[in-house]
Formats: C-alpha cells, structure tokens, sequence
C-alpha cells in the first residue's frame, strides 16, 4: 500500500478533523521576529556547522600537539614572561581566528544568497502569503551576521578554548612549575570579554555595511550575485584612481575592513590586540561606527524596498 | 459583503498591457474560476490581489489595498501558486512549526489531521516529496488557516488525475462554507465547472465574461442537432459549430431553450466549448461578449 500513486493511502484530506474555531491569537512582532529567525537557521545549516566544524579542527590539531606539551612547557620556563605568555595564548588565539574566520565566510556568503536564493527557487511566492512584512523578512536576515553569527562564535570559540584548556591541563598534570605557568598567563575570562567586545563591535557593527550592500546586492540581482557585490565596488576604485588619480575609496573600504582601531595597517589589523586598542568609550564615540550604521540602515531600507517589488526570477 | 472589488485595475509590462483598466467583484461565499488563455493577465491580477505586484486603477481586497497591507492582509488571505513554491529544504516539521509562530489563525492539529492521512511523515523534507505529495503538503498547511480568502493559480498543474481530483473534492468537503471565497485560475476547465459558482474569462488584459454559473447555464445552451435540421437551426445564429460522429454540435448564446428544443437535445455546454467560442469571436469584437 506504500505505492505513492495509491489513491486510498494517498488520499487528500476528506473528512473533518475539527470543527472547533480557535479564537485567533495576536502574534507579536517579536514573535515573527523570532521564527523569522529560526526559519533562516533551518535554511542555512552553514551558520553553525562551519564555526563547530572549525572548532573541532582547532581542536584536532591542538589534541595532536599536546603529545609535544611537556617538553615545549619545560623549554618555555626558560623564556621571558612576555615570550610564554605568547606562546601560552598563541594556540588559543589560533583557534579564536579559525571559528571567527570561518563565520566570517559564512557571513559573507549568508548574505549573498539570502533575499537571491528564494527568489530562484519561487519560495518567495510562499513566504510572502504569509502575514510576515518585508521589513521583518530583511531585518531577520540581517540580524544573522550582524547578531547571531557574532554570539554563535563566540559561543563556540569560549567552549573550544575551555576544552583546550582542560586538555592543557590534563597533559600537565604532575607537573607543577609549567601547569601554574599555564594558569598563570593563560585568563581565558579576559580572553573572552576581548572576544565578544570584538565580535560585536567589529564583525557585528562595524562591518554592518558590508551585510547591507550584500544583502542589498542579493535581492537586487537577477544573477551573480556575488559579482554584482564585487564589480562596483572595483569599478568606484578604478573610476576613482584614473579621474582623480586618489584612492580615497578603496582607502575608506580598506580602513572599514581593518576596523576602528586600524589607520592602514592590514596586517597589523589581523591581530586581535591591535583591535583591543580601541575602547567600548572611544568605539560608541567614532563617527565611523554610527556614519557605517546609517549607511547600513539605507542598504538595508533599499533591500526592504526591493523586496516589496521583486519577483521570483 | 464584497471580497474584492476592482476599477479600472490596470497593469503595464513595458508596452505590454497585462490588465486594461478591468472592473470586477467578487462576493463572499463564491467560487470564482478566472479562465483564459496563456498571457490573458489571470497570473496578474491573482498578483495584484495578493499584493505581489504593484497597480494602477482601484482595489480592495477583504476590505484593504493589498500592495500597502500585504502583511496584515495574508492574516485572512491563503494561496497557492502555479508550481509547487515551498521551499526544497523545509522539513514538514519546520513548516507546522513556522506557521504555527507567525500565523494567527493557524490551526496546527488541523494541519496535523489532514496530514495523517497522506503518506507524508513530519520528518519529510519537501524534496523528498513527489509532486502530488508537495501539492497535498500546501493544501493541508492552507487548509489548517482559517482564511477567507483562497486565490490558487494552477493548483494542480502537472498533477496526475487522482491528486487532482482529490484536490478539489478535499477543498470542497472539507475547507469551504458560505463565508469563504475562492478565485481559481486553472487550464484544466472541465474539473472545475461542478465547482464554481461564478465565471470570468480573460483575454488581453479584458474581461470577456463575467457571470453567474445559474446565468451561464442559462444562458448558454447547446444542440444535437440532426443534418435536416441544420438549415433551421443555424439561422438561429450559433456562436460555435462542432462536428462528431455525423452530427453537428450548435451552441448557442442567449437562444430560447424551448426554440432550441426542436431541433435535438439540448444541453448545458462545458465551459471550456463556450471559452473557444467566446475567444474566438472576440478576434472581430473587440468587447464583444461581454455582457
């Protein structure tokens, strides 16, 4: 009976289930937020495999080196403070940047395909029969890199690093001198007030921009997505450079990438104490985060707009 | 009470004009079957209704203008499109769930019930469904809603006979009463003709038709007619001729029954004869059968 064209096994709903007329219930806004959200979670399964995924590579390589741990701790009590202390945190902070890095693809990506993906496969004619306005639909979206994936991270960075710790701490055991050298250096509660700062601040707010123009560029494109998001941003560069022989734009992109606290320096950007530099006082002071935030607002109001208009390609 | 109501609605792609300023009204309680060819506008004004595309002209559904409260409007309005439009990746889980938060008159043990008697398990993803299956998937979460308003553009479009019939049977039975309305578009005009309650045809971006299904029947006849009597009775001005098996079919518009009954058995026409008649008269007239 399992056939899929029996018409007995297969038949539509025919009879009455419950006759009972349920008074309708007030949905809050916050509630259509919240599934609004979820409903993104379902659908991008790449919001938390790939950060897990990566913290259990940076686990399976650091499993892998503490076979090394003893004699590297013994040769380490020879060194200056300063010195162990870099190498205590090194593998830590490695960890940190393979999840963050690894969010920050997805980020990236998330965004590329969130308002072009149900356009291609017509589910937009779907979502938008239900009493869910745009606004909320682009919000929910754009609260997945700017907020979720900047918790989620850390989240998952603060359970690898305690891990890792626990493994340090096993592999020491007995040994005195470098255990209490460990626990010395290694405040893994500062390390994660740092890292959440970091997220929220960097990867949430100040590259909100980015999320914007992407998000924007996604439900804009009939195709490509990624090289609509790219291309104009090349073409500013180069128009730019050959008009007025500057580079003020691909400065200003290149001083929104490297974050508040970086003047030019990319490199030095890429290091999580150069970002410390800046305090939560001097960071909600910056024009820079709240000129990003308007910018922001007015990508993600076109893309509400857009939306509104759009129809399955 | 009026569950739509539309004046001078029109809609223009470039120098296409998919509605030309269409007047319409559909009452609460009716079953409204929107025919007509590829390209006559029916997907556009199924839009317009929904809110899904910006107009020209005067609309009001249940009350409101769909492109301004599209939101609050789907609260009482449900709809299935041409294709299967749930999404690949849903699980059937996920989508009771979702409806459940963000819908207010969802009635999730409804769906629930209906779904117990498909093949479909809540663990199912939609890709793991076949056609039919995602057709009787969309249906159950439709019907679960409380709605007044069901718009189905091509329901049951590559569907295979049996999910089709029991497509609209299931509506029927189980989904409608007097305070629900129903606009269907659909190709497959002679499964829905014991359904409707009222018809409209489209071509161009017009109305050509717009009746009552009791008005079509009577006014709408046709004749077996025998080959002496064929003289007589096309002087009575047929808007259709068919031949079969040695007999001719005459079908007639607004013709005395009683006349008509002289010349052989008449009957109630299917729409669809009376669509090819209409459409193909509409070539000379411009609004011609319209009433």
């Amino acid at each position: 009976m399992n056939t899929p064209m029996n018409p007995q096994s297969n038949a539509m709903p025919e009879s009455p289930v419950n006759t009972q007329v349920p008074a309708p219930t007030v949905i809050s806004a916050t509630r259509r937020m919240y599934w609004s959200v979820r409903r993104e979670l379902w659908e991008s399964r790449s919001i938390y495999i790939a950060p897990l995924a990566a913290g259990g590579l940076a686990l399976a390589g650091f499993l892998i080196s503490t076979i090394h741990l003893p004699g590297k701790m013994h040769a380490a009590l020879a060194l200056n403070p300063m010195q162990q202390h870099d190498l205590i945190e090194r593998p830590y902070n490695f960890a940190a940047f393979l999840i963050m890095g690894s969010t920050f693809i997805v980020a990236i990506f998330y965004c590329l395909d969130a308002l072009h993906g149900e356009r291609r496969d017509r589910s937009i004619l779907f979502w938008k029969s239900l009493p869910v306005s745009d606004l909320t639909t682009v919000l929910s979206k754009a609260s997945i890199p700017i907020v979720i994936l900047p918790l989620l991270t850390f989240a998952i960075t603060v359970v690898t690093q305690c891990i890792m710790l626990l493994l340090n701490t096993t592999a020491l055991l007995g040994n005195g001198p470098s255990l209490s050298m460990l626990w010395g250096h290694l405040s893994l509660w500062h390390m994660s007030l740092m890292l959440l700062f970091h997220l929220l601040a960097i990867h949430g707010l100040w590259y909100a921009p980015f999320y914007g123009w992407l998000l924007l560029v996604s439900g804009w494109a009939r195709r490509l997505p990624f090289l609509w998001a790219a291309l104009p941003l090349l073409a500013i560069g180069v128009v730019e450079k050959i008009a007025f022989n500057t580079l003020h734009f691909g400065a200003m992109l290149e001083h929104r990438m490297g974050g508040p606290g970086s003047a030019a320096s990319a490199a030095n950007s890429m290091s999580m104490d150069s970002l410390m530099q800046v305090s939560l006082g001097q960071f909600l002071m910056s024009p820079g985060l709240w000129i990003g935030l308007a910018v922001t607002a007015a990508f993600l109001a076109a893309a509400v707009r857009l939306r509104r208009y759009r129809e399955p390609i | 009470m009026t569950a739509i109501e539309a004046r001078g609605l029109r809609k223009a792609y470039g120098a296409t004009l998919a509605l030309d300023g269409v007047n319409f009204r559909v009452d609460e309680g009716r079953i409204l079957g929107l025919i007509g060819p590829n390209g006559a506008g029916k997907t556009t004004a199924l839009n317009a209704i929904l809110g899904l595309t910006p107009y020209q002209g005067e609309l009001k559904v249940l009350g409101r203008d769909p492109w301004n409260e599209r939101d609050q409007l789907m609260r009482d309005v449900c709809f299935i499109a041409d294709v299967a439009v749930l999404p690949r990746w849903l699980r059937v889980s996920q989508a009771l769930d979702y409806l459940a938060g963000v819908h207010p008159r969802f009635d999730r043990e409804k769906a629930q019930g209906f779904l117990a008697k498909t093949n479909i398990r809540h663990s199912n993803r939609v890709r793991e469904l076949s056609k039919g299956m995602v057709t009787q998937l969309h249906l159950a979460l439709v019907m679960a809603i409380d709605a007044k308003l069901l718009v189905l553009d091509e329901p049951t479009l590559g569907l295979d006979i049996l999910y089709r019939k029991q497509f609209y049977d299931s509506l029927l039975n189980d989904y409608f009463d007097r305070n629900r309305t129903i606009v269907v578009t659909t190709h497959q005009v002679e499964e829905v003709q014991h359904v409707l309650t009222d018809l409209m045809f489209m071509n161009r971006g017009r109305i050509v038709l717009d009746c009552s299904m009791e008005e079509f029947e009577s006014r709408y006849l046709e004749v077996l007619v025998p080959p002496e009597k064929l003289a007589a009775a096309r002087s009575l001005k047929p808007i259709q001729e068919r031949q079969a098996l040695g007999r001719s079919t005459l079908l007639f518009d607004r013709v005395d029954r009683q006349q008509l009954a002289g010349f052989g058995e008449v009957r109630t026409p299917s729409i669809a004869d009376v669509f090819v008649a209409v459409m193909s008269s509409q070539a000379g007239q411009a609004q011609g059968a319209a009433r």
